[in-house]
């Protein structure tokens, strides 16, 4: 059975992969760090990146489900 | 109790502190008010800067700010607090961020306050990048607490 997730990039990493969001068809729940190598195949991932699931911080290792949102981004500069 | 807010026009943080504290917070109730303004130089890393746009994951920043919130309430034990965050174009001189703590008394108040603007800087999705003569570049973060 297909799955879907909602893959979004920001700051630096929309710029470096190219692409503010896109929607992967996946099998199986994936976990983040292969979540980001079928999105962005081109782009090894830098060292830094940070990560969420459904707006909450996540890991590389944590695993995304069906219909999950998935964010990847830098460290963030606010304040 | 209102969530915490994001603004993408300029604001003047202390008619926002008086508006909140007058609508929101019973008079005599709180015996300290602590507040922290940050606001845009226009200087950074031994050049100008003349505008910064400060991107942002809006769901997220939005439910990870009202956590901080209501996180802050119970830690130390508050009559309430106040977080105002710019996102968009900022010009320098501006005010960023307003966080307020309102308690009992002054320890709590600094504490929390301090400690929204900890946090703050340290999770909330937010990234800034600077307009330089040179052109424009990310700001890196700083892990040192300024």
């Amino acid at each position: 059975m297909q799955s879907m997730l909602n893959v979004k990039f920001f700051s630096s990493l929309r710029e470096l992969t190219g692409q503010a969001e896109t929607e992967l068809n996946i099998q199986s729940p994936l976990a983040l760090r292969e979540v980001w190598q079928r999105a962005a195949a081109d782009c090894a991932i830098p060292e830094n990146t940070l990560c969420a699931i459904n707006m909450e911080y996540a890991r590389l290792d944590d695993i995304a489900y069906d219909n999950d949102e998935v964010a990847f981004f830098p460290p963030v500069t606010g304040g | 109790m209102m969530p915490a807010i994001l603004l993408d026009k300029a604001f003047n943080p202390w008619d926002e502190l008086q508006r909140y504290q007058a609508d929101q917070l019973p008079s005599g109730q709180f015996g300290a008010t602590a507040s922290f303004v940050g606001s845009m130089r226009d200087f950074n890393i031994n050049e100008s800067v003349s505008l910064m746009t400060l991107e942002h994951y809006p769901a997220m920043t939005q439910l990870f700010l009202d956590n901080l919130c209501n996180e802050c309430r119970q830690k130390y034990q508050l009559d309430d607090c106040l977080i105002i965050h710019r996102f968009g174009d900022i010009r320098p001189g501006e005010p960023i961020v307003l966080t307020v703590a309102w308690s009992a008394h002054r320890a709590k108040a600094f504490d929390a306050c301090r400690y929204l603007m900890e946090e703050l800087k340290a999770r909330a999705p937010f990234w800034k990048k600077e307009q330089t003569d040179r052109g424009e570049r990310w700001v890196h973060n700083e892990l040192k607490k300024q």
